[in-house]
């Protein structure tokens, strides 16, 4: 069975209907948004392997389905569906990870009073981000866009009653909006420049030669094509969206969230949008390579911009101790890395390690989540411990994740995609250092795990709830299983002597070059993640703490460093000192304007009415008062009737309003009053 | 029925549905809601006659893009007021705040 283009609206459709049903349930109804969304995502996942089926059929063809939505004045504004393996086969990515999440989550959320209201906010943010995909338009990426960024603030929030997640849930919001900014910026240049919003119609779409022609073409001051301004305004909203340096502060803090909320929006699914919308306008982003002119390409700022994050999260990752923020500072480095592809022009590479990145991210947020189900929600890595044995499951899972997370070289998938990335940034021309970066990353990257495992799960436990702990149920194990296969398999689509995903993904075969190419850089790496893991190993698994409150052992070598890596190197307080007082500057300016000069002018104004009020006051009762007397008095009378009337109750007088109006129109419709 | 009636019954039952809200309701926020629906309500309105009116510009539109920027500094005022009374008065029934004296 394959899916037509035109009907691609039904895979983020489905979930739509899930989360407004849900949203419109009665509280007391727990069960039926669950159902619900569990049966619309596994419609969705249905429709999107038959979407896929018919992409693979033709990958160079972009089949679409543009429509008009409205008419502004005489300028068509248009959306439209998009078919090609990139979007079909991250439409699969997102439905299957979702339904393990989903099922993840029913046994997660069990005793949960507003589990309902999860499943909605999930499924709303399961169809946005599956009608990101299939957007054939940048009008339309935009709007699922937003929605994305809407749940992800809901869901971070669930536990609102928490402050530090009612604060974590509007910093990602704020945070996330200054590169959204960007985007629109970008968006209305775009079809001001193009008249178009559609990636491609046809050969009119922004994405096809005639407008990357002409957008090349145009050239700003300084050296500039309108292209790469465009390119670096989108760039903008990714580094947003996908917590790259230096607005990646929010997804530490989004982790404040329920775990599976973690696994699939803040580790598989949303962040890696940036990712791929960068992919998807990569033609645009690509097309002022040529210009020698141009004082920095746009894919030179992606590159710069991903080796800094990509080396950054690994670093803050190593001196953290809750197992959430350890991950999420790996997803910030690992992001990096995808951006770091894109850069470098391997697009192809970078969408590569977001597929094998979303299957084992997904399964160690979702191996922390049990861990922190089963240990009654204690979630700091150094009163946790002795796992290994009380949940052997979730342990060996972990591992798996593990392994693919830092490259275990020839099994997992990590490997393969990680070799992929470093690979095209060894023959990237401009400049080794993303190349050297990435290389640091991955020794760092093997280090730190190392650290969480050993610490996690090995030597004793060293709380109540660690030592309480037991395997975690059926339906949270399920999931880990099948993602743990995932972790391992998912590299087989894209390795060098079968390069299925790569010549999928362009559309033109790639030739299998063998195992002998790049060879020396695998082994490079296998030895960078062997010394990571030899280093993370002496220092914390030889003799693995039996203390919680036992400084750390990097702490108690390079004390300075480890604190200024726990404490994210500043960043917060830098922006607090700088972003933070600026703005609560104006305000104060504001404020003192207010009070002092606008208040000034209206106090004067009063004061000219009050003096004027005396003047006429002392004429009115010393000249013209006597006569006036007794009107005065049946006025007042009459106005006391009246008072009563004015109760001061807002709805009451509406109510008259209300009625009155009805009598009016009753009037003009029947009385004929014209 | 047209697609115009069908959006003027529509927009008519939206705005009813918010005047009820703020006649009847007794908490400030949910007549604030109520208000925005009626608002809401007019834009509608708008857009029919702009989308299947006899034509003529893109009054309709600009008009709605106008009320939607109003409506959200209106909402913006509305809460403060909210949260001023609740200062105020320790609660947001309308009933509650009858007097203009402090």
């Amino acid at each position: 069975m394959m899916l037509p283009a035109s009907q691609l609206w039904l895979i983020p459709a489905l979930p739509l209907v899930a989360a407004v049903v849900g949203a419109a349930a009665p509280r007391t109804a727990r069960r039926l948004p669950v159902v619900l969304a569990l049966v619309a995502i596994l419609g969705s996942f249905l429709l999107s392997l038959a979407a896929l089926f018919g992409a693979l059929a033709a990958p160079a063809a972009k089949l679409t389905a543009n429509f008009t939505w409205f008419l502004a004045g005489s300028t068509p504004v248009r959306l439209g569906w998009l078919l090609d393996p990139l979007g079909a086969i991250m439409s699969v990515l997102v439905c299957a990870v979702s339904v393990l999440v989903f099922v993840f989550s029913t046994a997660y959320l069990r005793e949960d009073p507003r589990i309902g209201r999860f499943f909605t906010c999930l499924s709303l943010f399961v169809a946005a981000m599956l009608g990101l995909l299939v957007a054939n338009s940048l009008l339309l990426l935009l709007l699922c866009w937003e929605l994305v960024g809407l749940a992800s603030y809901l869901l971070i929030g669930f536990w609102f009653e928490r402050p530090a997640a009612a604060a974590a849930a509007k910093k990602a919001f704020v945070t996330t909006r200054l590169g959204d900014l960007g985007f629109l910026l970008g968006l209305l240049w775009l079809f001001h420049a193009t008249g178009s919003s559609l990636f491609y119609d046809g050969g009119a779409g922004v994405l096809e030669a005639g407008a990357l022609e002409r957008l090349a073409a145009t050239v700003l001051p300084g050296g500039w094509t309108a292209a790469t301004g465009i390119g670096l305004l989108l760039f903008a909203g990714a580094v947003g969206k996908s917590g790259q340096f230096p607005l990646h502060v929010w997804l530490p803090d989004a982790m404040e969230g329920p775990t599976p909320v973690s696994a699939l929006i803040h580790a598989a699914t949303m962040v890696a949008a940036g990712v791929f919308l960068v992919a998807r306008v990569f033609p645009l982003m690509a097309a002022d390579q040529g210009l020698a002119a141009v004082p920095v390409h746009a894919l030179t700022a992606v590159a710069v911009v991903g080796s800094i994050t990509a080396l950054l999260g690994a670093a803050l990752a190593v001196a953290q101790t809750d197992i959430k923020r350890v991950l999420a500072y790996s997803t910030v480095s690992q992001l990096g890395y995808m951006m770091l592809a894109v850069g470098v022009g391997a697009w192809v590479a970078a969408v590569f390690h977001l597929i094998t990145h979303a299957c084992f991210k997904a399964l160690l947020f979702l191996g922390s989540g049990s861990v922190i189900h089963a240990a009654h929600h204690e979630q700091d890595s150094r009163r946790l411990g002795g796992l290994a044995g009380r949940m052997r499951f979730t342990y060996v899972t972990f591992l798996l994740g593990t392994g693919a997370l830092i490259g275990l070289p020839l099994v997992f998938s990590g490997f393969w995609s990680k070799e992929a990335v470093l690979h095209a940034a060894e023959l990237w021309p401009v400049s080794q250092l993303p190349f050297l970066a990435g290389l640091a990353g991955v020794v760092l990257t093997a280090f730190y795990m190392t650290r969480l495992v050993c610490e996690t799960f090995l030597s004793r436990a060293r709380s109540e709830g660690a030592e309480h702990a037991q395997e975690s149920p059926r339906a949270m194990t399920l999931p880990l299983a099948v993602l743990a296969v995932a972790s391992i398999c998912a590299g087989w689509i894209g390795t060098p002597a079968w390069p299925w995903l790569q010549s999928q993904l362009t559309g033109a075969p790639v030739a299998a070059h063998g195992w002998s190419d790049g060879l020396g850089l695998m082994v490079l790496s296998t030895v960078l993640v062997g010394v990571g893991i030899a280093a993370g190993w002496w220092m914390y698994g030889r003799r693995p703490r039996v203390d919680a409150r036992a400084l750390d052992p990097l702490a108690q070598r390079w004390p300075r460093v480890f604190a200024a890596l726990a404490a994210r190197l500043w960043f917060d307080e830098w922006y607090a000192a700088t972003f933070g007082r600026l703005l609560r500057g104006a305000a104060a300016l504001a404020a003192w304007l207010e009070r002092w000069v606008w208040g000034g002018v209206v106090g004067l104004t009063g004061r000219i009415a009050e003096t004027t009020g005396e003047v006429n006051r002392a004429i009115d009762e010393d000249g013209l008062n006597t006569g006036f007397d007794r009107a005065s008095d049946g006025l007042r009378h009459s106005a006391q009737r009246y008072a009563r009337g004015q109760t001061g109750d807002v709805q009451g007088y509406l109510r008259a309003v209300v009625v009155g109006l009805a009598v009016l129109a009753l009037l003009l419709i029947w009385g004929g009053v014209r | 029925m047209s697609p115009l009636h069908l959006c003027l019954a529509l927009s008519a039952a939206l705005f009813c549905t918010g005047l009820v809200a703020v006649l009847v309701r007794g908490n400030a926020i949910l007549v604030l809601l109520g208000v925005e629906l009626m608002l809401n309500a007019a834009n509608l309105n708008f857009i029919a006659f702009w989308r299947f009116g006899p034509g003529g510009g893109e009054a309709g539109l600009v008009f709605v893009l106008f009320s939607i920027a109003v409506a959200a500094a209106e909402a913006a005022v509305g809460m403060a007021l909210v949260i001023a009374v609740h200062r105020h008065l320790r609660t947001i029934r309308v009933a509650a705040a009858n007097r203009l004296k402090g």
